[in-house]
């Protein structure tokens, strides 16, 4: 008998978080997000878990927050104006280190935009959203089966580096229906949460990072009497108000992730072997990316496809290997332009990078990616 | 001297920042005296704080604490709370933290009736940014940003508390320490969302724009202003003044609070722990 499923990407969310060992969740209505709410409401009692339908997004992130310090691995979800308002506490537990993802299904913006239509708009909100220096971890999928791969990863990575983690979801993927099969549990890699290394008598502090440079904080309740706060503090995890303790601390949070990021940094390639041109895409617009890219091929043109998984931190490494090898770089996004300035940067002038940006609450047709390509054949635009 | 309480406090974190006069200590040792009293478990209570000067408390307190966002206290305590029933959440928050920003959060928490102790210190004013006016500074008291008084009407937060659902909702006062450790005990027994108004006094920033800055003189307002809920109720209306205000246990009802509650989905669910 297949194991085959029809589902959902919002649903194949809610079964890869659970996979990975979320058993909490908090959030607030909003499209096109909202099924991943509904499913968490219905599943999560079935294992133990708990969700909850909170007043407001900022107190769905709270809520969560909460729960991770509590010892439960914990989700929200929400798409732009949500995920707007739920901006100040992803940057508390950037700052206090708390384990937690948040789904954002991304809708047209800006302000209330175009509630169930399709966008790619909040790329940069992703990375610099939350005021004040932080790293972040952004993933995004391209497939409902990835919807589940991507949701399994980022509690994994947000338990791993205690960070917060975006699921960067778009309303193509969310919504899409596909045939999916999905891995059995004993197939799955669960990264458990952290523990203390030692005793409170042996000296411990919350804060003391690891070799990894990620510290093994103590939940709430398990008698190490912690304190956990979103000014600057040190290793006993207290404020305090010294230069060099905002130097270290700052600097530590975000190379945690920094040496961690070849680990971290998914693209896939499609057709790059022998290609001169190469299509930057991520998420549901890589879908019709891939179909232009066969297009082109077919025509001739020796064109392949770069797919960005992990958005955030930038696949600084693999853009740049690209650059010194292609003619041109195309970079097709369903926004005004974001992706494309880390783009540019990376590549430094070692080759053209023209940009394919699509923001009419549609999704973009093979043929428009494809005139995108034409023109980065010929030379770039008139 | 019976100094057993001492061993609530984070001596190393001691002394405070609180000004010289300031209410905040005394509520905050009425807090752990209540848990002395109820015999709290120190390893499974939680301090949950927002941004003011009162949410500083928790970092004094030797128990697992949290130093939340402005307004956020009740929505983080609520997730600790339902992810770990077995831990005693206790919410430390301002007139401004609680009922301006996290005005939401507090009627709703309220609503939900989630096993939480919340203690308002209520000064009248927010005093970490230097003496803006809150939602609870009286009608025609002096602020900074209310220069020649206030026009806004302010809240009642214990009748507020009381409308949103809350199980149990006191108020007493920093002069009235032995009652107000009673209300903050009470308001631990009760397995529900319960509220305890704390008045407490801000000679800084809300006495010296209100000419009471002499911290013993705010207290004696204190002592000769408040009225205990049973005679309060006797006195006729022509008494009850501006300046008089009732203090007491003013509702306590028993209702399932909502981690039980959702135990009762778990099992509809057929879920158990896993």
């Amino acid at each position: 008998m297949s194991k085959a499923r029809l589902m959902q990407g919002n649903e194949a969310c809610v079964e890869g978080a659970l996979a990975a060992g979320v058993r909490f969740f908090g959030g607030y209505p909003i499209t096109p997000s909202t099924e991943i709410a509904e499913g968490m409401a219905k599943l999560l009692p079935t294992v133990g878990g708990k969700f909850v339908q909170m007043e407001d997004e900022i107190a769905s992130m709270g809520v969560v927050l909460g729960a991770s310090l509590a010892g439960k691995k914990a989700v929200t979800a929400s798409s732009g104006p949500g995920i707007s308002l739920k901006q100040e506490l992803i940057g508390y537990a950037a700052a206090a280190e708390i384990p937690v993802v948040i789904v954002n299904v991304q809708r047209v913006g800006p302000s209330t935009g175009q509630p169930t239509a399709p966008s790619q708009g909040d790329v940069m909100q992703a990375r610099w959203g939350t005021h004040g220096d932080h790293p972040m971890i952004a993933l995004s999928p391209w497939s409902v089966r990835e919807a589940f791969d991507t949701a399994v990863m980022a509690v994994n990575y947000s338990e791993r580096f205690r960070t917060p983690v975006i699921l960067l979801m778009d309303e193509i993927v969310g919504h899409l229906r596909e045939k999916v099969e999905l891995p059995e549990a004993s197939a799955i890699e669960i990264y458990p949460r952290r523990k203390p290394t030692c005793s409170r008598a042996e000296g411990y502090q919350p804060f003391t990072p690891d070799k990894d440079l990620v510290p093994n904080t103590a939940n709430f309740g398990e008698g190490y009497h912690i304190h956990v706060t979103g000014l600057i503090h040190d290793d006993t995890g207290f404020p305090i108000g010294s230069p060099k303790i905002t130097r270290e601390v700052t600097k530590r949070l975000h190379e945690k992730i920094d040496i961690a990021r070849d680990e971290i940094t998914h693209v896939e390639e499609y057709f790059m072997d022998d290609a001169e041109y190469a299509v930057v895409a991520f998420g549901g617009t890589a879908r019709t990316a891939y179909e232009a890219v066969a297009n082109a091929r077919k025509k001739g043109i020796k064109v392949g496809m770069v797919r960005l998984i992990t958005i955030w931190p930038f696949a600084d490494k693999a853009i740049k290997k690209i650059a010194e090898k292609v003619k041109g770089i195309l970079v097709a996004e369903l926004n005004y332009g974001q992706l494309v300035g880390e783009v540019e940067r990376v590549v430094a002038g070692k080759c053209p990078v023209e940009l394919c940006a699509k923001y009419d609450m549609t999704i973009f047709e093979p043929a428009e990616i494809e005139a995108g390509i034409d023109e980065l054949v010929a030379g770039g635009k008139a | 001297m019976e100094r057993s309480f001492e061993k609530y406090f984070r001596q190393n974190r001691l002394p405070h920042l609180w000004c010289p006069g300031c209410g905040n200590g005394i509520v905050m040792k009425a807090i752990v005296q209540a848990i002395e009293k109820k015999g709290l478990d120190q390893d499974k209570t939680v301090i949950v704080s927002g941004i003011g000067c009162s949410s500083r408390a928790s970092g004094y307190m030797d128990f697992d604490t949290l130093h939340t966002a402005h307004g956020r206290a009740i929505p983080f305590a609520t997730g600790i709370k339902l992810a770990n029933p077995e831990l005693n959440v206790i919410v430390i928050t301002g007139d401004g933290d609680c009922t301006a920003i996290g005005g939401n959060h507090f009627i709703h928490g309220c609503r939900r009736n989630v096993d939480l102790t919340v203690v308002l210190f209520n000064n009248s004013i927010y005093g970490m940014t230097g003496g803006q006016a809150s939602p609870m500074t009286p009608t025609h008291k002096k602020a900074t940003t209310a220069p020649y008084g206030a026009i806004d009407r302010n809240f009642d937060a214990c009748r507020l508390a009381e409308a949103a659902g809350a199980t149990y909702v006191a108020r007493s006062t920093a002069f009235h320490v032995q009652h107000l450790t009673d209300m903050i005990a009470g308001g631990i027994d009760n397995k529900g969302f319960s509220f305890i108004e704390a008045i407490c006094q801000c000679p800084t920033s809300f006495g010296r724009k209100n000419k009471m800055a002499d911290p013993a003189k705010m207290m004696m307002w204190m002592r000769d202003n408040a009225v205990m809920k049973a005679a309060w109720d006797k006195l006729p209306d022509d008494k009850k003044t501006e300046e008089k205000f009732p203090i007491g246990l003013f509702y306590n009802e028993s209702e399932t609070d909502y981690a039980t509650a959702y135990n009762e989905v778990i099992q509809i669910a057929g879920g158990a722990d896993k």
